[in-house]
């Protein structure tokens, strides 16, 4: 059924078809239409969930990763500085390999306090153990909210998966939506099997225990594992996906228009939609580009992405956010990528969008067309729209 | 209510918390772990807070929990038993379990006045189904006795520690009881490690109260008191009887002393004792610091006295 509706009301729709038997969430911009939509839900009954209206984004996750491990299935949402304070509890949640879903609706870092979109919360996530997706639209929010419940609980994975979608441009705005019906979506998450959970009384088991230099190594290495087996299950559940919801996802990333493109664009997230009108705009002109998308970026598809880039001149990837010191975080992932290669693009880091600032067609524009002009791989940043 | 008898038989029934931990000789967390554990009857939950008891009873691949047992950090040991509750709940009303469960929480004074604080105070307000059990042993013993904020006035602590103008911790230590007994909780209780029988029938009582309970144990530590190994009894009896500790519960609001001392013993009695306040006898200032924590025991106990003349259970 198509509907249109907002980023927010296309998670809380999947959250209920999905119907958690808990929902621990804190309020801030601009997650928390997902949270009052689903309390909603809770207060009129449409659902069985247990919600808990906790005091903090660090208890919200607590109570998940409590509510995991006791056998239930659980969702939560945050954002930015609610991202910050329960990092902590991310990291712990991967380590006990605990299958928790979680949409960030992407809002910058403080300070400056700021409530619009950049990536700074799902950087400072990025080595914490959890799967990474993004969403260019409210439709592949909703339709990976329902992926990543698989994926998570997925016996080779189990893992935390963290949905990012951009606060704002996709959580904020009306865009039509194709949802499932409530029992496809439900048949195609399936029935929760917990494993090892505390409410087994009669099989007692020890979560969270304290492990040192004998032991701490391999239980990490073992949580590597859960990483590396997460790529192979991702395209499982995307291509099931793909099938009952008739939609054309096929890989870890989308590849617009990349096949024969000399100058491309790798960016993550609703600027994607921004850069495919401006590779339309000059492929019109004679302009062979292209953009790379990836919806995967943490375990990062390497091999994959550089097969796909192999072939162009110049690549610009466009970080929403800096990395304090170094090049952007998914610039740097290309590149690392594309190092084993012989004959390697160049490569250019752009900066943009910080703090909610619009990047636009003609931003993207002119990126491509600096690009024939790029000499050689730079390890500088260029900024999008920045006032100097 | 429960005797020593039926402690032990439930003990030998099925050992709930083992030995072949690691927790310090002389060490009262154990009495208190397994004393709450053995006055319930139905199947619990246990979860706990990074700490002493935490680091000692969960090394891989060992565990000394003969029951379910989750650590995830050390500020939200109240937020992880909410989830865990709350999933029973759930599974419950699905009909995925039908057994009746109990949840514990075991927090040392850190994870419980200070930075488990809000994550305790969020679970109370919210009305979780569960027990909740502080070991106040009155420092940051895991980590080497630093000062915490149920640490006495004047005791030495390695973040308090006696220097040649502070004598230790300056400040008066925080009443969480009566804090948590504003919450307006259905129970609420003060135990020590010293009246076993007294702690393990308040458990029981406890848990006939559907929400949150909370029970703040007086635990005594030889490592962090500066006291002998085999002295964690009389050092928590001399608690109660200086009224420094006093044993109480707040039922539904109305207040019952346990527990009167029949005379006053005087609380210096109590810090002579005691190497984290042996710098109190040898310096000149002493006197008065001793009169001054004195002073301040008689005051929250004429406090308490008041209220439960004003809000007493009655006999």
């Amino acid at each position: 059924m198509r509907k249109a509706i907002t980023g927010h009301k296309a998670v809380a729709e999947a959250m209920r078809q999905i119907e958690p038997d808990v929902v621990a969430v804190y309020p801030i911009t601009p997650q928390s239409e997902i949270a009052e939509y689903y309390a909603e839900y809770v207060h009129n009954g449409l659902v069985r969930t247990e919600l808990i209206p906790v005091e903090s984004e660090h208890s919200a996750l607590s109570a998940c990763v409590g509510a995991a491990a006791a056998g239930g299935r659980v969702i939560t949402a945050t954002s930015s500085q609610g991202l910050a304070l329960l990092v902590e509890v991310l990291y712990i949640a991967a380590g006990l390999r605990l299958p928790i879903v979680m949409a960030l609706a992407n809002r910058a870092l403080s300070a400056p306090i700021n409530i619009h979109c950049d990536h700074s919360d799902a950087y400072l996530a990025r080595d914490s153990g959890a799967i990474q997706i993004f969403a260019e639209s409210a439709q592949e929010a909703y339709d990976y909210m329902l992926m990543a419940q698989r994926i998570a609980e997925d016996m080779r994975v189990r893992l935390p998966v963290v949905v990012n979608l951009d606060g704002f441009t996709l959580t904020h705005t009306v865009q039509p939506v194709d949802l499932l019906d409530d029992a496809v979506a439900k048949a195609f998450v399936g029935e929760y099997k917990p494993y090892a959970p505390l409410l087994d009384v009669e099989h007692p088991v020890t979560w969270g225990a304290f492990a040192m230099t004998d032991y701490y190594f391999e239980l990490k290495r073992a949580q590597q594992a859960g990483m590396e087996a997460a790529p192979a299950v991702f395209l499982e559940v995307q291509r099931e996906f793909a099938k009952i919801a008739g939609r054309p996802y096929a890989g870890f990333f989308e590849a617009y228009k990349l096949a024969d493109a000399e100058y491309v664009l790798v960016v993550l997230g609703s600027t994607a939609g921004t850069a495919k009108v401006a590779v339309d705009t000059l492929r019109a002109r004679g302009m062979r580009v292209g953009l790379l998308k990836p919806w995967l970026w943490r375990p990062f598809p390497a091999q994959e992405v550089a097969a796909a880039l192999a072939h162009a001149k110049v690549v610009a990837v466009l970080d929403r956010a800096l990395s304090f010191g170094t090049m952007g975080a998914l610039f740097e992932d290309v590149a690392a990528a594309l190092y084993p290669l012989e004959k390697r693009p160049i490569l250019v880091n752009y900066i943009y969008g910080l703090g909610g600032r619009d990047t636009t067609v003609p931003d993207l524009i002119r990126v491509f067309e600096e690009l024939p002009h790029v000499a050689r791989t730079e390890w500088a940043l260029r900024y999008i729209g920045l006032r100097e | 209510m429960p005797s020593i008898r039926v402690l032990a038989e439930r003990e030998e029934k099925g050992v709930r918390f083992t030995s072949g931990h690691t927790l310090c000789a002389g060490c009262a967390e154990p009495m208190v772990v397994r004393t709450v554990l053995n006055a319930i009857e139905d199947p619990v939950v246990v979860a706990t807070p990074t700490g002493c008891l935490e680091v000692a009873t969960s090394r891989f691949p060992g565990t000394a929990w003969n029951v379910p047992w989750i650590h995830v950090a050390f500020e939200n040991a109240a937020a992880v038993i909410s989830g865990v509750e709350a999933a029973y709940k759930a599974l419950k009303k699905k009909g995925l379990i039908d057994k009746r469960v109990r949840f514990v929480v075991f927090a040392g004074d850190g994870g419980t006045y200070d930075i488990g604080f809000q994550a305790l105070s969020g679970a109370l307000e919210r009305g979780h189904d569960f027990l909740y059990v502080c070991l106040n042993n009155e420092a940051y013993m895991n980590t080497g006795v630093q000062r915490s904020s149920a640490t006495p006035k004047c005791a030495a602590a390695t973040t308090a520690p006696v220097g040649e103008v502070i004598p230790g911790k300056p400040q008066e230590r925080k009443d969480l009881t009566e804090i948590v007994a504003a919450h307006g909780i259905p129970y609420v209780a003060q135990a020590a490690v010293s009246h076993l029988i007294d702690l393990a029938n308040k458990v029981e009582r406890a848990m006939k109260y559907e929400g949150p309970k909370f029970i703040n144990v007086l635990t005594t530590c030889p490592l962090g008191w500066r006291t002998p190994r085999d002295s964690a009894i009389q050092q928590s009896k001399l608690a109660v009887e200086t009224r420094y500790w006093p044993l109480y519960e707040v039922i539904e609001g109305r207040y019952k002393i346990n527990y009167k001392p029949k005379e006053r013993v005087p609380i210096e009695e109590w810090l002579k004792t005691q190497g984290r306040f042996r710098h109190l006898f040898r310096d000149p200032r002493g006197k008065e610091l001793i009169a001054q924590i004195q002073a301040e025991v008689d005051r929250r106990w004429e406090l308490l006295l008041k209220k439960e003349q004003c809000f007493g259970v009655g006999d």
